[in-house]
């Protein structure tokens, strides 16, 4: 593959990232992300809404979010310096806050009247209903049937914040699922409603907007990270679901040569096993929910469940960025296990004071991996994307403790 | 099949001979393999007597973010019975036996198709005897994927119309377009809503305005009633979801088939036909 001269001019105006990307939509919807393609194209360059983003993001969201030296942790791998970009401190507890303040901003701009989403953990979905309700828009949520069976507080969460949670019950009853249900409510509310949607993912413009809405974690970790170690760090490492943590974080390095770019996908019980949700490692091009990008599917194209202990990581397709820069090589994505990630979950808590999601905790269980072998003067930073308070009861009953 | 008597001529003939009996069509729309490959070909084979004039054959998908519960359950139903996009065209080849008149076209999403690889699939659409295509989520933006080589290889590629493509936009929805225009007649999913029907009226008479492609009107048509309504302001009614519906009421808890679900679901297809065919001969003063 040729090297391009950047990595951050993508999408190019079909919205394709390379190959992935694009508009796989049905027609109905077509008009609908053209004007929306439009009116953020309009608004990204509106200083107006810039500062009214950049204040939400300060005085709501709580931004910036500390970059933390995880001193205890550095001491107990006894290798890299390792940094925590504390997204888990935002308001609503993880970084799902950027995006929907950002697209909440946009849909008022574009004067609709009522908002949608989908959700696999729930963190979006809260995230969602929350600006919803700041902004006084109802709101419905899909999430996947197993998935409210999984995350009860965050369903309780979106309830106290006023919005409707509707369980999906087609399908496999997870995160793309609740996408599909999501897309088939849109379809038939064309004229009042806008779809928030949580990932890198779906049609054009999508992927591009909700990674610069998420970059403000990148732009203000290169900021951080130079006040406390006055260079650049070595490694960066965060988890993908759809990869909208990761992207946001990623992106504004891109183009820096030498720093090492990781993404952690989910391998749930073990690649071999096929019960994971590592569509790059173990997925083909395909095309779902409007992008084409790598998706777990099987010999004839049909979409294959995916599975992971993080409900936030449980979705078979991946941002078609992320396909992109791991087919160019500029990132490289790796499996973390269930178990592994498990194991990181509580060496954090016990060591940094910090219980972190299960979604990041995969991304701590490679830096568990990679930190010992690397020099102390070797910087890694990680997102620390989101808040394990939702993930108490699953761990418990990984760990088979009665709560 | 010889070039020049199936694909998209084949679609032109039939709506040309039906302006000619100044009837509309019933487009008959049923998914592969359900709720089994033996009742499905059975159905599949019984459309034409029992009255339908073309046939939309759907792909099975896991992901049908277009469709309603009754489409995505035929689906479901169909995987599980073990459908396969080979699977599919071998159906298409066991029609083309017996029937060389009535146009077949395969609608569906594009993974199974993509996966399958477009260029081994659309050769073997054409070997089988397929006459065009509808994939519901390629819209005219991504016509290099999958609708230039569709038009090269002599079949027609079918686009969805629907209330949000503007005036602007039609052009652009009508252009690399072939066999007939699939006007969907409501905003949202399969199965869901019964169309407004002035508002079907106008919207056919302004896609006149920029083809001259037959309009088949579908996207929530279940009674011969409704289905003669839009049979007087279309050149083709679509009835997809009011079928599908005859199998769920038809099979046991298990999946298995009751004995009379084809002759239930022909019968369907009779009724519909009827009020196709019966649409202009009692038009109403207008």
């Amino acid at each position: 593959m040729e090297i391009p001269n950047t990595y951050r001019a993508g999408p190019d105006e079909e919205g394709r990232f390379g190959v992935y990307g694009g508009r796989f939509v049905a027609e109905t919807l077509m008009p609908l992300i053209l004007d929306l393609e439009a009116s953020y194209g309009a608004a990204r360059n509106d200083p107006d809404f810039q500062a009214e983003l950049a204040s939400f993001n300060k005085h709501y969201a709580g931004r910036p979010s500390p970059l933390y030296f995880a001193e205890r942790l550095t001491e107990h791998l006894g290798g890299a310096r390792i940094y925590f970009k504390r997204d888990e401190l935002n308001h609503t507890g993880s970084h799902k806050i950027n995006n929907c303040i950002g697209q909440i901003l946009l849909a008022r701009r574009m004067g609709k009247t009522r908002i949608i989403a989908e959700t696999g953990a729930g963190q979006h979905g809260v995230a969602a209903a929350t600006v919803a309700a700041r902004f006084g828009f109802p709101c419905t949520v899909y999430m996947g049937a197993v998935d409210i069976e999984r995350q009860q507080p965050n369903v309780f969460r979106m309830k106290l914040l006023g919005a409707e949670v509707v369980p999906v019950i087609s399908g496999s009853r997870t995160l793309k699922d609740a996408m599909n249900e999501a897309l088939r409510d849109w379809v038939t509310n064309v004229d009042s409603t806008f779809y928030i949607i949580g990932t890198v993912a779906g049609p054009h413009p999508y992927p591009e907007m909700v990674r610069d809405f998420q970059s403000v974690i990148g732009v203000e970790a290169r900021e951080q990270i130079q006040a406390a170690e006055g260079r650049l760090p070595d490694t960066l490492v965060a988890c993908v679901g759809g990869g909208s943590n990761a992207m946001g974080l990623f992106h504004p390095f891109l183009d820096d040569d030498g720093i090492e770019i990781v993404g952690v996908e989910a391998a749930g019980r073990g690649i071999d096993t096929g019960e994971h949700a590592a569509s790059l490692a173990a997925g083909r091009p395909g095309v779902l929910h409007g992008n084409k990008t790598y998706l777990l599917q099987d010999e004839d194209g049909q979409i294959v469940e995916a599975h992971s202990i993080s409900a936030g990581l449980d979705y078979p397709g991946i941002g078609p960025e992320h396909a992109w820069l791991k087919d160019t090589g500029r990132a490289t994505y790796v499996p973390v296990t269930d178990d592994e990630a498990l194991e990181a979950f509580q060496l954090c808590g016990r060591v940094e004071g910090i219980i972190p999601a299960l979604e990041p905790a995969h991304a701590l269980a490679h830096v568990m991996r990679i930190a010992p072998d690397r020099p102390a003067d070797h910087l890694v930073l990680m997102n620390m994307c989101g808040r394990g308070d939702k993930d108490i009861f699953t761990v418990a009953d990984a760990l088979g403790v009665e709560i | 099949m010889t070039t020049g008597t199936g694909g998209t001529a084949r679609i032109e003939r039939r709506f040309a001979r039906l302006a000619l009996d100044d009837r509309a069509a019933l487009v008959a729309y049923v998914m592969a393999g359900d709720p089994n490959r033996d009742t499905a070909n059975a159905i599949l084979e019984g459309l034409p007597s029992a009255g339908a004039d073309a046939v939309e054959l759907g792909i099975p998908f896991t992901d049908p973010m277009a469709d309603g519960p009754a489409i995505q359950a035929s689906g479901l139903r169909a995987l599980k019975a073990g459908t396969t996009l080979d699977r599919v065209l071998d159906s298409v080849a066991r029609f083309r036996r017996r029937d060389s008149d009535t146009p077949l076209v395969l609608m569906g999403y594009y993974n199974p198709i993509y996966a399958f690889g477009p260029d081994r699939f659309l050769r073997a659409a054409k070997d089988v005897g397929v006459d065009g295509l509808i994939v519901v989520d390629l819209p005219p933006e991504e016509d290099a994927e999958l609708c230039l080589p569709t038009l090269e290889a002599g079949l027609s590629f079918i686009r969805l119309a629907t209330p949000t493509t503007d005036e602007s936009r039609l052009p652009r929805v009508l252009g690399n377009t072939s066999g007939f225009v699939y006007y969907v007649s409501i905003t949202g999913i399969t199965g869901a809503a019964i169309p407004d029907l002035s508002l079907v009226t106008s919207a056919v008479e302004r896609l006149k305005r920029h083809t001259s492609l037959p309009v088949a009107v579908g996207f929530g048509i279940k009674t011969p009633e409704q289905a003669a309504a839009i049979a007087r302001a279309a050149d083709g009614a679509v009835v997809g979801s009011a079928l599908v519906t005859a199998i769920s009421e038809n099979i046991d808890a298990d999946g298995k088939a009751r004995p009379g679900l084809v002759d239930a679901l022909l019968t369907r297809v009779q009724g519909l036909a009827d009020g196709v065919r019966r649409a202009r001969e009692a038009e109403p003063a207008s």
